[in-house]
């Protein structure tokens, strides 16, 4: 393959926002988490919950500011990388990108300080509601996003003039049929992650034999949300596989492994394609569900990527691998908190050992799922950065030098490898160290805009 | 609802370069302080509000997006490598900051890391501000040079211009914030920063003059665009008063106002033009939907906000900071 600025600029933005994906989602799902905590701990009084409570807050914390950082580069990559995208389409996503930030914002000024320091300082109900705010807060960025992308996926609500895409109909863009499935399969995908790092660490805390109380409520909770989560999840990633059908007939084929028309389609469990004689390799295949997945009958033709020219067709390999490791993240998550709520109720999770131990490696599962998933999303779209108007190599800065290119590449590898490595040692410190301990006092600098000052403790110290 | 969004920039920008100017000044002067004990006492000057000065650089970046996404195209594209190097610098010197007192290994590498990344920082942005006004390659409208065009001595001396204006913004920081010896010593650097920089302001503005007989063409046409100069000559002289007088609050409020007059003279010597002398704010602008849109939701209610919680978080954190290591 030959290094291009377009290939560079490809890689650096699934670089950065890849890596970024994971503190958003994580956010999200514990700020629920957090939310369903203080309705327990204030409908019960149980003082365990409060500690789970400050215990998940200041991992909160520490992922928020992450996220925080680790996003900014996204605001100026569009106009790095992107010109003549940012340019045609900046009338349209240059606001939805700029709502989100705004939203973000919103919740920091308003409620954010409030759930990290005010504990002590307003009404219960009234921390109460800030905690919801939060999670409201987190849930309304990812919207934007979805809106954001979901308009990259299928354009809707514009008229073309002038060679720039002009917004004639918002409510159409920010209620996208599209959006709006793609949302909460978003959404329940960062609810289940926030919900398997809990049960993760509860499990692990099972294992050490630590924190008796703490670790039975991450455990037993994060097993039954997840449990009810996960058969949600797969409802509406079938919906959104429906608008894939409907919608982006090549991305669905490639998605499928079908190289060609079949009536009635069968339906590739594992193979790997090969698009230079456009077939499969070592494919199993069972006849007719592929009918029955894509159109919900028995006998329907469904179409294959030889249907499309080869200009108009995504690389196939990433769709259709990544799609199926999503699906697998998803079957074993879900056999793990079915199989979890099964024992629990039977009293007897806690001794069973594999079990402790599959549920606490489980942790990664959601993260490859939310990823592998917007890699099929994201490369199943392909060649097009806006589906069928704007081409990615139209849309990449056409002044971009390759080594301007590899300089900033490499840069970000460092500072983000740099971000993640401290991040990431500083959440495994808060993890070993667990709950419990002093209630939180916050430090004289603390404050909402610097929230890493709540998880006050030094990282690297021996 | 232009006129809106162009002050909505324009004040953002403005924002952006007093309240990240003066924690950047504190970074880059924390680059070359010595002791731990300065440093520290630095540290804590800015802690609680430098992260949020931050927020108005992001704001700019969305808003001009939205509202006007050729420039945005136009500049970021122009600006590769001075954007991803201020960036590079913000992040590291924002990393370096949290884990410094959190890794007990290897201080001086987040030392080295909050200054280096400040000084980065401030000196691409002065760069950048300094190949703008010296005119980019533009064809069509659209940039036509290569990845190192806005490197220039123009441009390199705006950005050394812009290290020293930050710096004395961060040494009246310091002194409002500060007491004992750290205070004395920032009060012993004012005048040497802020003689530097006027100086490097004047070379700057005749060079400007003499390239650009445009912008000369534009003080002939509008007089009255003298009385900015005019404000930060007479806040330069309060300025000199107010240190022999040893005041604490009147120099930070003395340097704002020199920056806000420099700013606005910068800004007025190109309107109606967002790139000098090729794209006007009209060229620039987002269709009218667009900018209505933004101007509901963001522009009625969010913004007011902002502007409300920025001045609570500093009258929160009013008064001694950077004294003792408390915080650290």
């Amino acid at each position: 393959m030959h290094v291009t600025a377009l290939l560079l600029s490809r890689l650096q933005f699934a670089f950065t926002i890849s890596f970024h994906i994971i503190f958003p989602s994580f956010t999200i799902g514990v700020a629920a988490w957090l939310t369903f905590l203080e309705v327990l701990y204030q409908a019960t009084g149980r003082p365990t919950y409060r500690t789970v409570f400050e215990f998940w807050l200041k991992i909160f914390a520490v992922a928020f500011g992450i996220g925080v950082v680790t996003g900014i580069v996204m605001a100026f990559q569009f106009g790095t990388n992107w010109s003549v995208l940012a340019r045609l389409s900046g009338p349209i996503q240059g606001p939805l990108i700029s709502y989100e930030t705004f939203t973000a914002f919103f919740l920091e000024a308003s409620f954010f300080g409030i759930l990290l320091f005010g504990r002590t300082r307003v009404p219960p109900w009234f921390y109460l509601l800030s905690t919801a705010m939060v999670a409201l807060g987190t849930t309304l960025s990812a919207y934007w996003i979805i809106v954001n992308n979901s308009w990259m996926q299928v354009p809707t609500g514009y008229v073309v003039s002038h060679g720039t895409y002009f917004p004639v109909d918002w409510p159409q863009i920010l209620f996208n049929p599209v959006a709006r499935v793609r949302f909460p399969h978003m959404l329940f995908a960062s609810y289940l992650t926030g919900t398997f790092c809990v049960a993760a660490t509860g499990a692990w805390y099972v294992l050490r034999r630590q924190f008796n109380a703490e670790s039975r409520v991450m455990l037993h909770m994060g097993l039954y949300l997840a449990a009810v989560l996960i058969p949600v999840q797969l409802f509406f990633g079938h919906l959104v596989g429906d608008y894939v059908h409907d919608r982006q007939p090549v991305k669905f084929a490639a998605i499928e492994g079908r190289w060609h028309d079949e009536q009635p389609a069968s339906e590739v469990l594992i193979a790997l394609p090969n698009p230079a004689a456009e077939t499969n390799r070592y494919e199993i295949k069972v006849p007719v569900l592929g009918s029955v997945i894509g159109s919900l009958s028995l006998n329907s033709k469904e179409i294959g990527l030889t249907d499309f020219p080869r200009a108009d067709r995504p690389p196939v390999i990433i769709p259709f691998l990544a799609f199926r490791l999503m699906v697998g993240c998803g079957i074993v998550m879900l056999l793990i908190a079915w199989v979890g709520t099964y024992l629990s109720r039977k009293q007897r999770l806690e001794q069973n050992r594999p079990l402790m131990w599959l549920t606490f490696l489980s942790f990664p599962l959601p993260f490859i799922a939310i990823l592998t998933g917007w890699f099929t999303a994201e490369v199943g779209r392909q060649p097009w950065t806006i589906y069928g108007v704007l081409r990615t190599e139209d849309a990449v800065t056409p002044i971009l030098t390759t080594s301007a290119a590899i300089i900033s590449l490499v840069t970000y590898c460092f500072v983000y490898t740099l971000i993640g490595t401290f991040g990431a040692l500083f959440i495994y410190r808060l993890l070993r160290k667990g709950p419990g301990g002093p209630l939180t006092v916050p430090p004289i600098a603390a404050f909402p805009r610097r929230p890493l000052a709540l998880a006050n403790e030094p990282i690297l110290e021996k | 609802m232009i006129d809106f969004w162009v002050s909505v920039l324009a004040l953002s920008i403005l924002l952006y370069v007093l309240l990240d100017g003066f924690d950047l000044g504190v970074g880059i002067l924390y680059g070359l302080a010595r002791e731990n004990r300065y440093r520290r006492a630095m540290m804590s000057a800015i802690a609680p509000v430098w992260d949020g000065n931050e927020t108005w650089l992001i704001v700019t970046g969305v808003v001009l997006w939205g509202a006007f996404p050729v420039v945005y195209a136009t500049l970021f594209s122009a600006f590769y490598l001075p954007l991803l190097f201020m960036l590079a610098g913000l992040i590291l010197r924002g990393v370096s900051f949290e884990f410094r007192d959190k890794a007990r290994h290897l201080p001086w590498v987040w030392d080295f890391g909050f200054g280096g990344g400040s000084f980065v920082a401030a000196f691409m942005q002065g760069t950048m501000v300094g190949a703008l006004v010296q005119g980019l390659p533009l064809v069509n409208g659209n940039y036509a040079g290569g990845p190192f065009s806005w490197l220039s001595p123009f441009s390199v001396l705006c950005g050394g211009g812009l290290c020293l204006g930050y710096a004395l913004l961060g040494a009246c920081w310091l002194v409002r914030k500060s007491d004992g010896d750290i205070q004395s010593t920032a009060f012993r650097l004012i005048p040497a920063l802020s003689l530097s920089s006027l100086a490097v302001l004047a070379v700057v503005f005749l060079l400007a003059l003499t390239e650009n007989l445009r912008v000369l063409d534009r003080w002939i046409e509008r007089p009255y665009l003298l009385a900015f100069p005019l404000i930060g000559i007479v806040a330069g002289i309060a300025l000199a008063s107010s240190v022999k007088q040893r005041r604490e609050k009147a120099p930070f409020i003395l340097v704002a106002v020199t920056f806000a007059a420099a700013f606005g003279t910068f800004v007025l010597s190109f309107l109606p033009y967002m790139i000098p002398f090729s794209i006007t704010i009209n060229e620039a602008a987002a269709p009218q939907s667009t900018l209505a849109f933004m101007f509901w939701g963001e522009g009625l209610f969010v913004l007011p906000l902002m502007l409300l919680y920025t001045v609570i978080s500093y009258r929160v954190f009013r008064g001694k900071t950077g004294t003792s290591p408390a915080y650290l």
